[in-house]
């Protein structure tokens, strides 16, 4: 970075100018977040204390905690409690995107590892085969969406057809509407679209990998599945820490995939899915609004608990 | 041992085929799907049957998904235009000049991007509301920027902190102001930088869903996406899979065309950027 070359006499050092304009420059960009991000949040969280509703965005009164939980004594003597944290329906949704968003990911990992290696593995078609796995990246979710449902459609779907065919199945599966094969129906969906994005982040790791390595291994005549155990994953781990928390956090929040290939299936409906569904279609929009607070609050934890333990350099302040 | 090579050389590439058909088999079935019509539509078809073209007509003669195709265009080229204008100026600052707190503030946009959207949604609905832009283009660009701004500032400056001291140097002793700099000797040099994260920051923002569903009320407001999305019949043995498949293929084609342009360009922004798709 370039020092300070004495300012002009009498007036501000370069330093002292240059970062003035600094802040000129940062200030729009800032600006701009703090208006569509810091302040929406901020209100998000207000609002879940208040018992506002849709039709009344500003007619809300300050209700304290009701929306997560309260307690009420009928006159009979008998307890009640409120509010999302005793709500079936929110711990189900809970449970539902935690499930989806291990089985995902781990599956994603796991398949974009092995992809990669056949990406950073030299052979003929090579660029074909890289071109073809952007594909599913390239489609829009919504459209995937749509596509294998189309796929996944219990009476002409491609599918069941060939799952017939090859003997695999008796009878044909509604996949999409069955309560015991929705889930999996998305799972097939997002692993599909997103094994792409993880292949290619491991990739990019597995090409930081000195090919002597390897050399020197083989003239070794240590076995390849040792190799890749011993030398490979622990160097390739930064890499594919980055891409595995990447996937996670886009997996727990997870919105239109299942919002249009199952809609109002309680098997698959996510934390996001439900907290929409209250805010806008059933009116209740404060409560709503305090379990997107929850969703944001798992995240931030999340986030934080691996900036913290993984010691990231996001900064890039070690390079320079 | 040649044998074993030689059954290790087909696994190999079985397993090559089972990647490369795995990924592209959906897209063509869509594609497939999109050229038949009538009866043949519920025949489960491997190869194409036919090249009926009435699933097309249907949808591009429906003034509703031309408008949401037109509305996804502005949208999209407009969040990326003002995001890259934001993006060049803040990333300078943030790349090239030295000040407290700088670590600190690149970790805050980080974790901006990746926000949960369904976060801000009550929030950004009450000011798209009191904006009253709810319901028009100007709702889905400024909420679009929750995503595509920290992208594009991050990108940008993890390009700009590679470039070298000396190029600045020349300017700054010629008593260039940091405008100057900016728009003289950066710009020309991040013309490919901006290419990929544009180019990544437009999918992002043609692709929404969450926002453009609930910001919008009208069917001709609708992007593509929500269109897409909420193309139904009256019950479940009613829906249009035909007019769906047709429409998927017209938004998807440009933008598996583009991708594959600058396919090198787009995993580069991709690794650097790790952003989902």
């Amino acid at each position: 970075m370039t020092d300070p070359i004495a300012g002009r006499p009498g007036g501000p050092s370069l330093r002292q100018r240059r970062q003035r304009a600094a802040f000129w420059f940062l200030a729009p960009m800032l600006f701009a977040l703090l208006c569509v991000a810091a302040w929406p949040l901020a209100r998000t969280i207000w609002f879940s204390f208040t018992n506002t509703t849709l039709s009344n965005l500003y007619g809300g009164e300050w209700v304290g905690f009701d929306n997560y939980l309260s307690m009420r004594t009928l006159s009979s003597g008998r307890v009640v409690w409120r509010g999302t944290l005793v709500d079936p329906a929110w711990w189900n949704a809970v449970w539902n995107t935690v499930r989806f968003s291990l089985i995902s990911v781990g599956f994603e990992t796991v398949l974009g590892l092995i992809v990669a290696l056949v990406l950073n593995a030299e052979f003929k078609g090579r660029a074909l085969v890289r071109a073809a796995i952007l594909i599913p990246w390239a489609i829009p979710t919504i459209v995937s969406a749509k596509m294998w449902a189309w796929m996944l459609n219990d009476q002409f779907g491609i599918l069941n057809d060939i799952l017939l065919r090859l003997g695999l199945i008796g009878e044909k599966i509604a996949w999409t509407a069955s309560t015991e094969t929705a889930m999996t129906a998305v799972l097939i969906v997002d692993i599909w679209k997103t094994t792409p994005f993880m292949a290619l982040l491991i990739l990019a790791g597995l090409q930081m990998v000195p090919r002597d390595i390897y050399e020197a291994a083989r003239i070794d005549g240590i076995h390849p599945v040792k190799v890749f155990f011993r030398v490979t994953l622990p160097l390739i781990k930064p890499a594919l820490m980055v891409a595995v928390i990447f996937r996670m956090l886009d997996a727990l929040r997870i919105f239109d995939l299942i919002y249009v290939l199952t809609p109002n299936s309680s098997a698959t409906k996510t934390m996001s899915v439900i907290s929409r569904e209250n805010m806008i279609d059933f009116d209740k929009f404060a409560y709503g609004a305090a379990q997107s607070t929850l969703l944001f609050a798992i995240i931030a934890v999340f986030v934080s608990a691996y900036i913290w333990l993984g010691r990231v350099d996001l900064g890039g302040e070690g390079s320079k | 041992m040649t044998r074993h090579k030689l059954l290790k050389r087909i696994g190999f590439y079985a397993l090559v085929v089972v990647i490369v058909v795995f990924s592209v088999f959906p897209f063509y079935y869509a594609v497939v799907t999109s050229f038949a019509s009538g009866t043949a539509l519920f025949r489960v078809n491997y190869l194409p049957s036919g090249f009926d073209l009435r699933n097309y007509q249907a949808v591009l003669g429906s003034r509703n998904f031309l408008y949401s195709i037109g509305n996804s265009l502005i949208i999209a080229t407009l969040t990326v235009g003002l995001s890259l204008f934001l993006g060049v100026t803040a990333s300078y600052a943030l790349a090239r000049v030295r000040f407290r707190g700088r670590g600190l503030l690149l970790m805050t946009i980080l974790a901006v991007s990746m926000f949960p959207q369904i976060a801000v949604l009550a929030g950004l609905f009450e000011l798209v509301r009191f904006l009253g832009i709810f319901n028009t283009h100007w709702a889905m660009i400024l909420s679009y920027t929750i995503f595509t701004l920290p992208f594009t500032v991050w990108v940008l400056t993890t390009f700009m902190r590679d470039l070298p001291v000396e190029i600045e140097e020349a300017a700054i002793v010629d008593g260039a102001s940091p405008w100057i700099i900016i728009t003289r000797v950066f710009l020309p040099l991040l013309w490919p930088a901006m290419v990929t994260t544009g180019l990544l920051a437009f999918i992002g923002a043609w692709n929404e869903f969450l926002f453009a569903l609930t910001f919008t009320s009208t069917e001709s407001m609708r992007t593509v996406p929500v269109a897409i999305g909420l193309l139904s019949g009256a019950s479940e043995q009613e829906i249009p899979w035909g007019p769906i498949m047709a429409a998927s293929v017209i938004v998807t084609v440009p933008l598996i065309v583009l991708v594959l342009i600058f396919q090198r360009k787009i995993v580069a922004g991709l690794t650097a950027g790790g952003v989902k798709g």
